[in-house]
């Protein structure tokens, strides 16, 4: 009977919570919990609107050459001074924030894809066909990412597309493993048993019972994989096999014909690994902040280790 | 045990057959037409194959064959056209295209390079994250926790490549200091050796470090729950002992088995801290290759690379089983 009580206020709360919707919930308790969390949203939304509004903030285009401005250190109008072309570097940034996140964000997006496709299909189905994927995936993981990504992009060509194509669809079968995991780990809950016994079929059951439920890990996976995305295409951009050099990726502006002049100008080198530092910084600590929020056994309480606690308890 | 290994050497062989087929088949997916760019580059390059045609090159490559009996020959199952088995059975790995020299040979003489490397980055991986990894474990949500943190992201969010261009930049301009560029062999000496070595190791070790860091602490923070921990307080023993002795001891099995893991990443790092420092390693071999198109080389590279992950995983496998007694293998 006590019990019943105590119980009670407990499952109203709960739904109560609920009521205000779980992305809402998540952003309340991003600014409660996780302060470095909340820094990392920050910068996630100002590069975010950099990149879409590139066209509106930038005071020149990313590839005008003003040859007064060649070599300029920052000044008053030119923020962040020019590089050896006389091209304004503070523009270049801007238009690199939207390299970085198209990269970022459609890399991802496909990584999810791909992942899902590979991991849930393999792990829902199993039998020979999980065999097969597994064992590829396996050869695959044998490759060093940055090798493999470099040999692809000489085999198929630079460019903005490919590179989303590369990075999107390999980090998709490197990731499928969390993703098969999750799904295996899903397929033995009773409700599934349960969607089973009702009649519905196999099909059905991934989309309608076991997908939805595996959201999380693919959200998770997602932001986690946005920083990577963006560090890996600055990556093959400054080794010279992703985006060429007009556009203004911010890895390929740390390489390429300007690094004889960075000792001359060497703000080149400052601002665009700056910027790239700062997304990242910012997209790791966000998808952190997600990931400690959503995975109930990181977020501490019973069970934790708390010396205080053990010192309080040692006399007795 | 015995049976475990056997077993496990056993399953290798299928990831093993794909592995060559994906590396096989990688490079013979090229489009056709880059043949021809491949020929006119050497051409106006003056090699080894410029008075040679696109059929020699076809020739030279193999790829006159058919697909599978290409790839039988290259494995060095069937016979090469001479008769004799060259393929990756026999340890040939072909020629470059550039170079006229085998690639194994060519292999075998960059490697030194990029294992010191690995060595010094993984040495201050270690150094770095180990300490910061078990204090912010222990002193989990205080200050320091959160400084140690803090490093460890801005160690995985920062681009080793940035730090790197900015370590060749700056100290030229602020005190006319720059890494030299030709390479000083550890034989002749061993000081000049290592300054070169030291500072893209030591950007390659922070890398690794902030992960590690990162590991360290989950694993110690899982262990510090256990039941045996309190068990080791409620006896009354030192913190110091506690941490060493007991916690350490057992989160250090896992950690070890991740830096096994780290193999790969160590690998993508020797190319970008090689061709910034222009170290001559198997990363700088890699990227000249990629530059000049030298398929054969990149081939061979990217498969004796896969072979190393695989067996360095195989053998974090069986060490892990071998340090952790609690692992019983069926």
């Amino acid at each position: 009977m006590s019990e019943a009580k105590v119980v009670a206020p407990v499952v109203v709360g709960a739904i109560r919570k609920r009521s205000r919707g779980m992305l809402a919930d998540m952003a309340v308790r991003l600014v409660k919990e996780k302060p470095l969390g909340l820094v990392g949203a920050v910068i996630v939304l100002a590069l975010f609107l950099t990149g879409v509004s590139s066209n509106t903030l930038a005071p020149f285009g990313y590839n005008d050459i003003i040859l007064s401005l060649r070599l300029s250190p920052p000044n008053t109008t030119y923020l962040l001074g020019g590089d050896n072309l006389g091209r304004d570097l503070l523009s270049r940034i801007i238009y690199g924030a939207r390299i970085s996140m198209v990269v970022g964000l459609s890399g991802a997006a496909l990584h999810i894809i791909v992942g899902t496709l590979v991991g849930a299909v393999s792990g829902f189905y199993g039998g020979w066909y999980d065999t097969v994927v597994q064992r590829f995936v396996d050869s695959l993981q044998c490759f060093p990412s940055l090798l493999l990504y470099l040999t692809v992009m000489v085999i198929i060509g630079q460019g903005l597309v490919p590179i989303i194509l590369v990075l999107g669809i390999s980090s998709g079968f490197y990731g499928s493993r969390t993703i098969r995991s999750a799904v295996i780990g899903m397929k033995e809950n009773c409700y599934i048993e349960a969607a089973t016994a009702v009649g519905s079929s196999v099909n059905r059951t991934l989309l309608v019972h076991v997908l939805p439920n595996v959201m999380p890990v693919l959200i998770i996976e997602f932001t986690l994989s946005v920083g990577r995305m963006i560090l890996s295409e600055a990556m093959l951009s400054f080794l010279g096999f992703g985006i060429p050099p007009p556009l203004p990726s911010w890895g390929g502006m740390l390489s390429g014909p300007g690094r004889q002049y960075m000792l001359l100008a060497p703000w080149m080198a400052l601002w665009p690994g700056l910027a790239l530092a700062i997304a990242v910084y910012g997209v790791n600590m966000l998808g952190d902040a997600i990931r400690d929020l959503w995975d109930p056994r990181l977020r501490g309480g019973v069970g934790r280790y708390d010396r205080s606690n053990v010192k309080k308890r040692a006399p007795v | 045990m015995l049976t475990y290994t056997i077993r496990r050497l056993l399953l290798i062989v299928p990831t093993l057959l794909l592995v060559t087929m994906i590396v096989f088949l990688s490079v013979r997916f090229i489009p056709g037409d880059v043949i021809d760019v491949m020929v006119a580059q050497m051409t106006s390059a003056g090699s080894e194959v410029s008075n040679s045609n696109r059929a020699v090159l076809l020739e030279k490559m193999g790829l006159d064959a058919p697909i599978h009996t290409q790839y039988l020959r290259w494995l060095g199952v069937l016979p090469q056209k001479d008769g004799a088995f060259r393929g990756v059975i026999q340890g040939d790995l072909g020629e470059s295209l550039w170079k006229n020299r085998p690639v194994t040979s060519l292999l075998a003489g960059r490697l030194p390079v990029s294992l010191e490397l690995g060595i010094i980055a993984l040495i201050t991986a270690l150094l770095v994250s180990l300490p910061i990894g078990i204090y912010s474990a222990i002193r989990q949500d205080t200050w320091g926790d959160y400084v140690g943190r803090s490093i460890s992201i801005v160690f995985i969010s920062v681009p080793s490549f940035w730090i790197a261009t900015m370590a060749m930049v700056y100290p030229a301009i602020w005190w006319g200091w720059a890494p030299s560029f030709v390479y000083i062999p550890l034989s002749k000496d061993v000081a000049g050796n290592l300054m070169q070595f030291v500072i893209p190791g030591f950007i390659m070790g922070m890398v690794m470090g902030g992960t590690l860091m990162r590991m360290t602490r989950t694993m110690m923070l899982e262990v510090l729950r256990q039941d045996y921990i309190r068990t080791a307080w409620s006896k009354g023993l030192s913190e110091r002992t506690v941490i060493i002795r007991h916690a350490l001891k057992n989160a250090f099995i896992p950690i070890l088995t991740i830096i096994g893991v780290m193999v790969p990443l160590l690998i993508s790092g020797t190319i970008i801290m090689e061709q910034i420092f222009v170290l001559p390693g198997v990363g700088l071999m890699t990227f000249e290759a990629l530059t000049m198109r030298d398929y054969p080389v990149i081939s061979g590279i990217n498969l004796v690379v896969a072979i190393l992950v695989l067996f360095v995983n195989l053998l974090v496998d069986l060490v892990y089983g071998w340090l952790d007694p609690r692992i019983k293998y069926r």
